[in-house]
């Protein structure tokens, strides 16, 4: 997928979410203007999310390009999705080595809280924003967890 | 409370790291919630959890409007010259009527039974207090109303206990153990300078360090010391020093030198804790997550309804949550659990 496709939607999520749940950056406290790099391993590229309140970002990557970040999390892009939708327990996903965590590990963990306080599912949120576009977004993802039997 | 069955019916106490958290709890059976305020004055001061002055109250009424306690953890011990925060936190609990506040200190059980002799009192399994003499003390001195007990009698001696103390009994369920002497450790200070019972962080997450190397071999670091090392496909416990798995010249091989990796489940032994006279049941996991939360929950709540109904309590396996993918009952069949 071109990157260039993936990225006005990335931009929309940040600053939906950012928008509906101002909060959200009090709980990062001074974390909030770190780089984390989301690295979905099943997938080509990666994510770097700097959660400035102001100017939230969320910036698509190829891999091979090694974006600069402050702490990384790794796991499959199913995974990923489920930790922050609030239906996959992060740290049992540690305990089983299906998530790496490297870098700053408190502003990974002020990240995880922040995330877990997000009423609902921060990713129906966010797909809600896209207007008339919602609906097959959400068919979309629906049908891409179903396709791996996760039924979440 | 009911009597059915020769069993009371015990009060679910439930985590909740976030207003969200709280929020789950309650929905998904919770009798009781317990939380923290975002400072010093409880055992999870983490980045990014706990509550504000404001977030307490709008969970309070939250909870209440469906019939669901809050109980507010204030179970850290105040360091010299500190004692303000404390006490800023006792009378918040006061004024928002939080259910109960959860201490551990003396001075601070002593400001709150002196200050706002109306507000419950729970006593915090941070205390330690193990013996009949140590409990009726706390009654006695500041009118506490129950005991979280620490996570080293055998249901047998809860049961011995429950009939000497005139408080209710509080008892962990399911979580993560730690060391047998609560409230009196020092590992994390020791290595870090901050500590789990003065400033409310064990194993502060800003001297975590996770490295992972290309052959997937994990190693956890808390500060200059290594933790663990756990290879490809083996499960990862939490970077706390009392896990830690370490070399030393008197055994071959590295050795979890504490404790090992591993939660307590107590689900095969709840109708013997029901039967022991536990009033309230404790779910352990302030730090996890609101899908932790829901699942721990949602099987406790059914078990504990199954049991009252008359019928076995079935339980889905809860081993994915567990740390280390492991499971113990601890000292509460008995005192050899290792």
């Amino acid at each position: 997928m071109p990157l260039a496709l993936l990225q006005p939607v990335l931009n929309r999520i940040a600053t939906h979410v950012a928008g509906a749940r101002p909060e959200l950056f009090d709980r990062l406290g001074p974390h909030a203007g770190k780089r984390f790099l989301i690295d979905p391993v099943d997938f080509p590229f990666v994510l770097v999310l700097t959660p400035e309140r102001k100017a939230p970002r969320l910036n698509a990557h190829r891999r091979h390009e090694r974006p600069a970040h402050d702490a990384a999390i790794a796991g499959t892009f199913a995974n990923l999705l489920d930790m922050i939708d609030g239906t996959l327990d992060g740290d049992a996903m540690f305990f089983s080595r299906d998530l790496a965590v490297s870098g700053d590990t408190e502003a990974i963990v002020a990240l995880r809280n922040a995330l877990d306080d997000f009423e609902g599912s921060a990713l129906a949120a966010a797909i809600g924003s896209f207007g008339p576009f919602a609906g097959p977004a959400s068919f979309v993802l629906s049908g891409f967890r179903a396709s791996r039997g996760a039924g979440s | 409370m009911t009597e059915t069955i020769g069993y009371q019916r015990p009060e679910l106490v439930c985590p909740a790291g976030t207003p969200a958290g709280l929020r789950t709890a309650v929905d998904a059976g919770a009798d009781a919630v317990y939380c923290g305020l975002q400072n010093e004055t409880n055992a999870r001061n983490f980045p990014g959890l706990n509550f504000t002055p404001v977030e307490l109250e709008q969970s309070l009424a939250y909870a209440h409007a469906r019939g669901a306690k809050v109980l507010l953890a204030v179970n850290t011990f105040p360091p010299a010259g500190r004692f303000d925060l404390w006490r800023d936190a006792i009378d918040l609990a006061a004024r928002l009527g939080v259910d109960a506040v959860i201490v551990a200190d003396i001075g601070v059980a002593d400001y709150a039974a002196q200050a706002h002799p109306a507000l419950r009192l729970h006593l915090s399994v941070q205390a330690g207090a193990s013996s009949p003499e140590a409990i009726r003390f706390y009654c006695q001195e500041f009118g506490v109303k129950r005991v979280v007990l620490p996570r080293m009698l055998t249901v047998a001696e809860i049961a011995a206990l429950h009939r000497e103390i005139p408080c209710e009994i509080e008892a962990f369920i399911f979580g993560n153990i730690g060391m047998m002497a609560e409230g009196r450790c020092s590992l994390t200070n020791y290595v870090t300078g901050v500590s789990t019972n003065m400033d409310g962080v064990c194993s502060p997450a800003a001297d975590v360090r996770y490295e992972q190397d290309a052959r997937h071999t994990l190693t956890t670091k808390l500060g200059p010391v290594v933790i663990d090392r756990f290879i490809r496909g083996e499960s990862a416990g939490y970077p706390t020093i009392c896990k830690g798995r370490y070399l030393c010249s008197a055994k071959k091989d590295p050795y979890y030198a504490f404790e090992e990796p591993v939660s307590l489940n107590l689900s095969a032994l709840l109708p013997d804790l029901m039967r022991a006279g536990v009033t309230a049941l404790k779910i352990e996991g302030r730090q996890r997550s609101r899908a932790y939360v829901k699942d721990v929950v949602c099987a406790f709540r059914k078990a504990v309804d199954d049991l009252m109904a008359g019928g076995d309590a079935a339980f889905a396996s809860l081993l994915a949550l567990t740390e280390g993918r492991r499971e113990t009952e601890g000292t509460f069949r008995t005192k050899r659990w290792r």
